[in-house]
């Protein structure tokens, strides 16, 4: 009952788009640029889609080299939990409208990597993610489809992961230091540390 | 009436830079073997980044943004179209190089405001960039001047009328090498875009700027491109009959530097300034010489 509620309040949001937001919602599906922060296999898959067999620029996808102007940030596979911290300051600098596609079963489940010490298990528990292929490692066509599936999803106003993060940030916030604890701080000063043990920082 | 003008200007060189990016990006893609964004890609980039939160640093950088915006503007209000110029002045050569370097001074201020490393990296590569090739730029103009005795744009332009024999592209060929030579390094375009670099500084002085500032950025090269392959047609190609005409002489000359831009690799910084002092340097001042003598 609480689910069908649910999906009436959505279909209902979706009614309310003001036009508009409906013509900058189309602007923004038409224009996406990714942030390729590579952080698994599954960045294989981005040289065909970015050359001329699959050429994702005829959708206005390209890539962006910083943070500061991206529209997408692709998690492509596993991640580390030293990765991690990257890709939580990564998707934390980029502003907003934002989201997050994550590629293949790592991230989703860890894959084969599920039962590894130093990698994520499930990464939509420390940043939220708008779409997630699944493949190991998945076809560029599955990584077409899912840009088309997230351009519709922004036209209908249902991509709002970035708006989840913020809400309930007290949650991801809770799985990201309960994540770090089990890492050790590589090539970080102790000033852009995300935890501090009780030591007073240095470990 | 003379606000509506500029506006309409303004407007106008905007839009007519946004296509020439677009059409750019498209032949860009051909090149490559790909179907490539439709024509218009660049303004609805504009308009999603007009719509993005953005990040400021400090009140520096918005008044550098809208400095730059507004100094290649007011350039662009000095370029005769085929005629037509919004401000009318003689000797408007000069007042274009000077104002065009009020353009870049404020982009160089707004970006190395931000504070990140590669951005002070790019603003000083953009800024060595710019004395390598302002010497063979101002040595072809300094040629064009004498040969026309006029130092206004719209004169050097009319004097071509007539005939394609006319232009000046005939009357000074080494001239013209140079100063496409140098076109291609005002405009960023490889091999000159080492300010730019997207795979060593992160594009260089773009990358603290996100959402709206840089799509202030995409208008200040829209009208950039607009102002310096405006300068190019008005120099050598005897500047166009009506507006249409003028533009799609813009077109060819751009699309020349977009097809160089995609079969060379990059100049390091040093590399480039030191290509621009020997050849279009001496290319300017052979076809000086010949001028003079
Ligand atoms: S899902 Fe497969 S291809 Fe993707 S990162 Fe994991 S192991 Fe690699």
């Amino acid at each position: 009952m609480q689910i069908l509620d649910y999906a009436k309040e959505e279909q209902k949001k979706q009614e309310d788009q003001k036009l508009w937001d409906k013509v900058i919602n189309y602007f923004r599906k038409r224009s996406l640029w990714m942030l390729h922060y590579c952080t698994g296999c599954g960045a294989m898959e981005l040289p065909p889609i970015l050359t001329s067999r699959w050429d994702i620029e005829r959708f206005g996808v390209g890539p962006m080299a910083t943070p500061r102007q991206a529209d997408i940030l692709l998690l492509t596979g596993y991640v580390s939990t030293n990765t991690m911290k990257r890709v939580i300051r990564t998707y934390e600098q980029m502003p907003e409208p934002k989201w997050v596609l994550a590629f293949g079963s790592c991230t989703v489940n860890g894959g084969m990597y599920w039962d590894s010490y130093n990698t994520v298990n499930n990464v939509g528990e420390y940043i939220p993610i708008d779409i997630t292929i699944a493949g190991c490692m998945p076809r560029p066509e599955a990584i077409l489809d899912s840009m088309i599936e997230l351009m519709d999803m922004i036209q209908r106003g249902e991509a709002k992961a970035f708006q989840k993060y913020k809400e309930n940030y007290s949650y991801y916030k809770e799985n990201q230091d309960r994540l770090f604890k089990r890492t050790k701080p590589v090539l970080e000063s102790s000033a852009l540390r995300y935890i501090h043990d009780e030591n007073g920082g240095e470990q | 009436m003379v606000i509506l003008n500029i506006l309409l200007y303004a407007f106008g060189s905007i839009l007519v830079g946004l296509t020439f990016m677009g059409i750019g990006r498209k032949v860009t893609a051909r090149v490559h073997l790909r179907y490539g964004p439709p024509f218009y890609q660049s303004i609805m980039d504009v308009i999603k980044l007009l719509s993005r939160k953005s990040i400021t640093h400090n009140f520096v950088m918005d008044l550098g943004m809208i400095m730059s915006l507004a100094g290649l503007i007011g350039t662009m209000l000095y370029v005769p179209i085929s005629g037509h110029t919004a401000f009318i002045s003689n000797t408007n050569i000069v007042v274009i190089m000077y104002l065009m370097a009020i353009g870049y001074l404020g982009m160089a201020m707004a970006v190395a405001a931000s504070g990140n490393p590669n951005a002070a990296i790019g603003v000083s590569r953009a800024l060595t960039m710019m004395l390598g090739y302002e010497v063979p730029f101002f040595t072809v103009i300094l040629g064009l001047i004498i040969f026309n005795n006029s130092s206004s744009v719209a004169v050097i332009a009319a004097s071509q009328a007539g005939s394609i024999w006319n232009w000046n592209i005939w009357h000074m060929p080494l001239g013209y090498i140079a100063a496409e030579i140098t076109l291609q390094a005002m405009m960023g375009e490889k091999p000159f875009d080492a300010m730019i670099a997207p795979a060593e500084i992160a594009s260089g002085p773009m990358v603290e700027l996100s959402g709206k500032y840089l799509g202030l950025g995409f208008l200040t090269h829209a009208v950039s491109i607009f102002v310096e392959t405006g300068l190019i047609v008005n120099f050598f190609f005897g500047g166009g009959a009506n507006p249409i005409d003028f533009v799609l002489k813009q077109l060819g000359v751009y699309l020349v530097a977009v097809i160089f831009d995609n079969i060379f690799p990059r100049y390091k910084i040093e590399q480039a300034v030191k290509f621009l002092w020997i050849f279009p340097m001496g290319l300017a001042v052979v076809q000086l010489l010949l001028l003079a003598f």
